[in-house]
């Protein structure tokens, strides 16, 4: 196998594995950002000790989240260096700022939020919560900005030695790429934390477990996740849509397997696209619907994969058009769930409905893979470039590492991640089996 | 302006060193200090709630590195390729070595993960301390900024040498001696009873091993890179920075011989801190030497982020800093006094 091929491979892999963790944290902490607001609200206890035993889920899978996100820092020098030395200029200002506006405000008031509940009493106690919520969000957002910028670069100046250097710090965080694409990832994070409560929720109502701290959680993830479905949707999923149809036309023929240029596009809701024969196998199209849902009008024309130069298509076209439908299916099925919830949540029908419980609590993988997909469609469709335009990913992995030694850390890396994440989940089901109630007594036993 | 950057740098990663040093130093006399289930949870509460934010010291270093010199960054960190690989690799088995441990009441369960935290902070230190040598010796870099270094070759100091030689190893040593100390004053301040007494003993003991390595590093490093010294002949007032190094190690013996812990904390940090911005100040205003041909070095002008750039991160890197260092006071302050466990209490 060649170098660049396995720099990828564990870019790729890594990068898939820690963001299984933050999407979480970042949703999770507003979920307990609501928990501990409706403790100070009512003065339930109750609400108190739902928080208490988010938190140590939370805390468990911050830790996973740190220990698989340091690596990825690292990874732009390791193993894309030449990348780092030509963009480091603009994108080392979103990542430094990361690390000093995010992840110190995030690791600091975790420590005071999990240890410090009775040092701090409730309001201060509810602040720091607060401020974790805060530090993770900020994370995501400068994170999302350097994405962005990898996306659709704006605000640099390239100098005679090659190199992009900052030329306008507005225009990074300006960016018409970032505010879809940072409140669709956000949005997307509340939609993994609210099915994950909805999940536990309905083992403890199914299970008669805790259940009313189930019906808590089915509560408050039934209707944040509603919410958040159709904001993926629209108009935020819409949003990107638009976006890529602008900045990355090409990208979005490959997503949608259009080859031939159409006035009057069809939405293609199922079908396999055949690269080499150039057309679309087993087609189910709803008529004009891509162009209207692109540019608003039902006619409007939407140039097709023939229009561009081969070597500018997506490298990997059917695992990008996959990714985009799968992503796109789930959404979809997202709203009808949580939709149908809190319609039989109104009518108070929810927690005896146990056919619905059970969907429920088998949901919660399918927003991960949501999130995945996603994540696959974006990087995917922005090949061959690294940096769209400006920077081609074969030109930007670290040559003076061997494939040899990259093969290694790459074994490595799957070794540990593999152990990571066997741990994480026996660990999770162990927490969430233990219960609300029981969060006090293990602490005084061990 | 590079200038400052330089020394913004430094300062982060200083205050790495001293702030996970602690943790790290914890880490590595853990297994023989802390001999029960409480003791060693007693350990772990006592660097619990800040271990995390001192290691986004290294993080935050890391990234402040990628933006002010990015050509560094990207030149060191894929030519240290493997060493920094397996660097992340023991921070993720130190990582879960405290963080795991709590979540299940067995024994074998605990005393695993004891291992793990224990073994990677000490191999975390030999690394560090082997990374402060490489960067005093200087590496193969070649005229188009780029190296890479096997983690060995013939353990001699030569042009092509790998990442341990004998003088790296040699600076692993006096990491782990100094970390040592500072791991024990930390934990001599913060706990009672016979682990204070443990603690001190450490302390007591590795004090004069840090003394005598000292000594051995300035010779061996005036051996391999007497251009090192320049700078102090230009600018007398540099040695102001050994100086200080001198006074935390004249407090490092005054106040353990007294027992005040916590001054002899603040004297082993203050040793740190002396000794390394004494170096950063020798290697000013080169970044990475090269072993083959100095012209091929990265210095603070040839590895700098556009000056725009660098302007901007002025304002937000400043006004960052005063927050961190903020929440750092606040959370130290909540967090002062000895740590004592009890039936109830939260955490580990
Ligand atoms: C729970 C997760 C989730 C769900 C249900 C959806 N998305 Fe999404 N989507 C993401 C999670 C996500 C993401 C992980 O957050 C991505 C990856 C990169 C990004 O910017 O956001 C993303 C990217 C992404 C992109 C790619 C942008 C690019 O190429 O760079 C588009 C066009 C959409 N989304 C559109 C949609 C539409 C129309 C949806 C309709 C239901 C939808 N998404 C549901
Ligand atoms: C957390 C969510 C993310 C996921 C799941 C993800 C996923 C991926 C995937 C699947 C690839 C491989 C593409 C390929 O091999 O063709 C990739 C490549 C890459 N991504 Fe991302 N990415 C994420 C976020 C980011 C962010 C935030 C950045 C930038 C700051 C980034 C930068 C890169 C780089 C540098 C590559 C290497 C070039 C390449 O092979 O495409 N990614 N990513
Ligand atoms: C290649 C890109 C990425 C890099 C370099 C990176 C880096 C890191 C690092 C170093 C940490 C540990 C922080 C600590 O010690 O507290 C971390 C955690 C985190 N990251 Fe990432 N990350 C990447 C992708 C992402 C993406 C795409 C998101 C979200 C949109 C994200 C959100 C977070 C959050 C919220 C945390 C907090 C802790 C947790 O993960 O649970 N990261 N990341």
């Amino acid at each position: 196998m060649d170098a660049f091929l396995i720099h990828r491979l564990q870019f790729a892999f890594t990068i898939m594995f820690h963001y299984l963790f933050p999407q979480l944290t970042m949703g999770l902490a507003l979920l307990i950002v609501v928990l501990k607001f409706n403790a100070l609200r009512t003065g339930d206890e109750s609400f108190n000790k739902s928080a208490r035993f988010w938190a140590k889920i939370f805390a468990l899978n911050f830790a996973m989240g740190v220990v698989t996100g340091i690596p990825m820092e690292f990874q732009f020098g390791t193993n894309w260096a030449r990348f780092s030395a030509f963009a480091g200029g603009v994108i080392g200002q979103t990542l430094a700022m990361e690390g000093l506006y995010a992840f110190f405000l995030e690791s600091t008031f975790l420590g005071l939020f999990l240890f410090g509940e009775k040092k701090l009493g409730p309001k201060l106690h509810f602040l720091s919560a607060v401020l974790v919520f805060l530090g993770s969000w900020i994370s995501g957002l400068f994170i999302i900005a350097t994405n962005a910028w990898m996306q659709n670069p704006v605000g640099f100046q390239q100098l005679p030695d090659g190199t992009f250097q900052l030329a306008s710090f507005s225009e990074l965080f300006t960016n018409p790429w970032l505010f879809w694409q940072y409140v669709h990832t956000m949005s997307g994070s509340v939609v993994t934390a609210a099915f994950i409560m909805c999940a536990v929720g309905a083992y403890y109502v199914l299970s008669d477990k805790n259940a009313e701290y189930g019906k808590k959680f089915l509560k408050t993830g039934l209707i944040a996740g509603v919410i958040v479905s159709i904001f993926q949707a629209f108009p935020s999923g819409d949003g990107q849509g638009k976006n890529v149809a602008l900045y990355q036309p090409v990208t979005l023929a490959a997503m949608e397997g259009l080859f031939e240029t159409e006035h009057g596009a069809g939405l293609t809701i199922i079908g396999q696209p055949d690269v080499e024969n150039m057309k679309l196998d087993n087609p189910i199209i709803i008529p004009n619907m891509l162009s209207f849902l692109t540019y608003n009008r039902w006619k409007a024309e939407v140039k097709g994969l023939k229009e561009y130069p081969r070597e500018l298509w997506p490298d990997n076209i059917p695992l990008l058009y996959y990714s985009y439908h799968i992503m796109v299916g789930l959404g979809t099925i997202f709203i009808a769930i949580t939709m149908l919830g809190v319609f039989l949540l109104w009518r108070k029908k929810v927690f005896n409905a146990r056919w619905y419980l059970w969907i429920l609590m088998l949901a919660f993988p399918f927003p991960y893979i949501a999130n995945t997909t996603g994540w696959m469609t974006a990087e995917l469709g922005r090949q061959p470039w690294l940096i769209y335009g400006l920077l081609k990913t074969a030109d930007g992995f670290s040559s003076n590492v061997s494939s040899g030694n990259a093969l290694f850390t790459t074994l490595g890396f799957a070794g540990i991640y593999l152990m990571v994440g066997i741990l994480f989940i026996i660990l999770v089901l162990k927490e969430i089996n233990e219960g609300p109630d029981h969060v006090k007594k293990k602490v005084s036993k061990s | 302006m590079e200038t400052f950057w330089f020394i913004a740098l430094a300062f982060m990663i200083i205050m790495y060193v001293i702030l996970d040093g602690f943790d790290l130093g914890t880490g590595m006399f853990y297994l023989s200090s802390a001999k029960n289930d409480n003791e060693r949870r007693t350990l772990l509460n006592s660097i619990g709630p800040v271990w995390d934010g001192n290691e986004v010291w290294l993080i935050a270093a890391g990234g402040s590195l990628f933006f002010a010199f990015p050509k560094l960054y990207a030149s060191s960190f894929s030519g240290f390729y493997l060493p920094l690989t397996i660097v992340l690799w023991l921070l993720i088995g130190r990582a879960l070595g405290i963080e795991l441990r709590k979540h299940v009441d067995n024994k074998l369960w605990k005393s695993f993960w004891d291992v793990v935290f224990s073994v990677s902070s000490l191999l975390l230190v030999v690394f560090f301390g082997a990374a402060l040598g490489n960067i005093i010796r200087g590496v193969p870099l070649k005229a188009n900024g780029y190296f890479f270094e096997a983690l060995w070759t013939t353990f001699t100091v030569v042009p092509y040498s790998g990442i341990l030689d004998w003088f790296t190893v040699l600076m692993s040593v006096v990491a782990v001696a100094t970390l040592m100390v500072h791991g024990a004053n930390f934990i001599s301040m913060k706990t009672s009873g016979e682990l204070q007494l443990r603690a001190r003993v450490i302390s007591r003991k590795f004090n004069p091993l840090v003394i005598l390595l000292s000594l051995v590093m300035f010779a061996a490093t005036t051996y391999i890179r007497p251009e090192l010294w320049n700078n102090y002949f230009n600018h007398v007032w540099g040695f102001i920075f050994p100086l200080t190094g001198l006074m935390g190690l004249t407090g490092m013996f005054y106040f353990r011989s007294k027992e005040a812990d916590g001054k002899a904390f603040v004297s082993s940090a203050v040793f740190i801190l002396g000794m390394m911005s004494g170096t950063a100040f020798g290697l000013y205003p080169t970044l990475l030497h090269s072993s083959i041909n100095p012209a091929y070095s990265l210095t603070i002008t040839n590895a700098s982020a556009g000056s725009y750039g660098l302007q901007v991160g002025l304002i937000w890197w400043v006004i960052g800093m005063v927050l961190a260092l903020g929440y750092f006071g606040y959370l130290f302050y909540t967090f002062r006094g000895k740590v004592v466990i009890n039936e109830d209490s939260e955490g580990y």
